[in-house]
């Protein structure tokens, strides 16, 4: 099994964060992990992306140019990334400030409203997590108990009362995400 | 077995050089290294090793304070980015003219200037073929992962001071800002006073009870003796040259082409090799892991194999591959492909490129 993803937003939304989790979780289950940011001034309240690549065999490139999966946060990277999903692949989006959705007929396409769900939940910090449950949900490449394990890893000791709520968001995600299209 | 720990590369270098029983670490902060006195300001070593951790006033002084630390014997390292490492090169003449053990580290970023802060390899030449003035060589060591990063530490002190050598690892800005899982060796304590005394002759650390002066010096007035001294450090780069080669080299036993590619491109060139075979051509990975001493023979003994072409792969605008061909010495195509400024391949890009350069050219 290789998972190659691409996960896009604004910086700030919790794009490396999420993606730094989904790499523990990985390694929780002795699997082969690599997270490579887009780094530099344009992450300054621009865009910010990371490739992560789940695997259970030795990590080649750990720069790519199409996916498994695209998680998709924000319009500049719909733009970038929605031609470069493998056809068959998985795109994921929030639909909270997309104005021109997905087109492309080859790939599956799902959506959650994690932006929304996180207002409503009173803590827009937990929005990467509802979106990581709803990619989980999706393709539940890694265990729940190793993501659990991969939180308590990613986060400070100090936070670690915080575990529970990214659990809860986590399963928020999982019931929240919707099929747009299935191929 | 370890704590397996997800770290960028810059940090596992930092962790590595406090567990590599190093005395002291000096450096000037500048992407994409900055990490490395970032971790280590904050694992605060010296409470625990007595390790020095200090940020210099310039690059120029951080080199020169390992010219002074690294002659009384003591584990010394600095860690920068290109445009540093360019002001540290009268320095590092120095010190391999004196024969000093140091550990230099670059994160490569785009250049030439100050350039972007993107990863690059265009630091190849100047990384093995001197990069100061005079004919002098360091042992450069080319990480290709986070493990690596870690890894090549201790393996980059033991060189150096084999060989009373500088020894560089040379990474790139994607090796440093990537996270990986690591594992790391057992901390090595740092030798004692007395215990460095005992272990290097030449180290000057106080007049010894003989009474016998110990200089160290690049300079020498007379140009006869100089003659010598160059003899003499040219029959130790020989040596190593005989003895201290190392790659890697993935699926070259069958392989009809061969990349060879270090570091970040290394990486993506694995990648490419897969998608080659999934085409049916029969392809090969070479990875220098020493870019000096570099693995000639090994390409000598793929060309009698009969490896009918390479691609040196690089993020630079041809700078190994000049290396490739003097050990193919014509007698099989090589090219070089690469992506310049701070550009990364695309897997799928090498294979187009070996396609159209080597095997269709």
């Amino acid at each position: 099994m290789t998972e190659e993803i691409i996960i896009a937003g604004f910086g700030g939304q919790g794009v490396l964060s999420m993606g730094k989790i989904l790499a523990y979780s990985g390694i929780m289950q002795d699997q082969e992990v690599s997270w490579m940011p887009s780094y530099g001034p344009e992450m300054r309240g621009g865009t910010a992306n990371v490739t992560v690549i789940v695997s259970d065999e030795r990590i080649s490139s750990p720069i790519l140019r199409t996916y498994d999966t695209a998680i998709i946060l924000n319009q500049q990277s719909m733009d970038k990334f929605e031609h470069e999903v493998k056809p068959g692949g998985v795109l994921l989006y929030d639909p909270n400030g997309i104005t021109h959705h997905p087109t492309r007929k080859d790939i599956n396409i799902y959506k959650v409203e994690g932006a929304k769900k996180a207002a409503e939940m009173g803590n827009s910090k937990i929005f990467n997590m509802i979106v990581l449950g709803a990619y989980l949900k999706i393709k539940p490449i890694v265990k729940h108990e190793n993501v659990l394990k991969g939180l308590k890893k990613s986060l400070p000791e100090r936070h670690h009362k915080l575990i529970p709520l990214n659990e809860d968001a986590i399963n928020l995600g999982m019931k929240s995400v919707e099929v747009v299209q299935k191929v | 077995m370890g704590e397996l720990k997800l770290m960028k590369g810059n940090e596992a270098l930092a962790e590595a050089i406090i567990r590599a029983g190093t005395d002291g670490y000096f450096g000037y902060p500048i992407t994409p290294q900055s990490e490395v006195l970032e971790y280590l300001m904050a694992a605060k070593p010296w409470e625990t090793t007595g390790m020095v951790v200090l940020q210099a006033e310039s690059e120029v002084a951080s080199i020169n304070m390992l010219y002074g630390g690294g002659g009384t014997g003591k584990k010394v390292v600095t860690s920068s980015s290109s445009p540093g490492i360019s002001l540290m090169q009268e320095g590092l003449s120095y010190i391999a003219g004196a024969e000093i053990p140091i550990l230099i580290v670059n994160v490569v970023r785009g250049g030439p200037g100050l350039g972007d802060i993107q990863p690059a390899q265009s630091d190849y030449f100047q990384s093995t073929k001197g990069g100061g003035h005079g004919d002098y060589r360091l042992i450069v060591l080319a990480p290709s992962s986070v493990q690596e990063m870690a890894d090549f530490v201790p393996v980059a002190y033991d060189l150096a001071f084999k060989y009373r050598n500088p020894a560089m690892i040379l990474s790139d800005g994607a090796i440093g800002q990537m996270m990986e899982k690591v594992e790391f060796f057992e901390p090595i304590p740092r030798l004692s006073d007395e215990e460095v005394k005992k272990r290097y002759a030449w180290a000057t650390n106080g007049k010894p009870k003989n009474g016998e002066r110990r200089i160290l010096t690049s300079l020498d007035l007379d140009p006869q003796k100089m003659e010598d001294h160059n003899h003499h450090i040219q029959e130790k780069y020989r040596r190593i040259e005989e003895n201290e080669v190392r790659f890697e080299a993935l699926q070259c036993d069958d392989a009809e082409y061969v990349l060879v590619a270090y570091g970040t491109s290394s990486r993506v060139s694995l990648k490419a090799i897969k998608l080659l075979r999934e085409k049916g051509i029969k392809a090969g990975l070479l990875r220098p892991i020493t870019l000096w001493p570099f693995p000639t023979k090994k390409i000598q003994e793929l060309v009698k194999q009969g490896v009918k072409g390479f691609l040196s792969v690089e993020m630079s605008a041809g700078q190994m591959v000049e290396d490739v061909r003097l050990a193919v010495n014509g007698k099989v195509k090589v090219e070089h492909f690469g992506r310049l400024g701070g550009m990364i391949h695309s897997p799928e890009e090498v294979v187009e490129a070996l396609e159209q350069k080597i095997i269709g050219g």
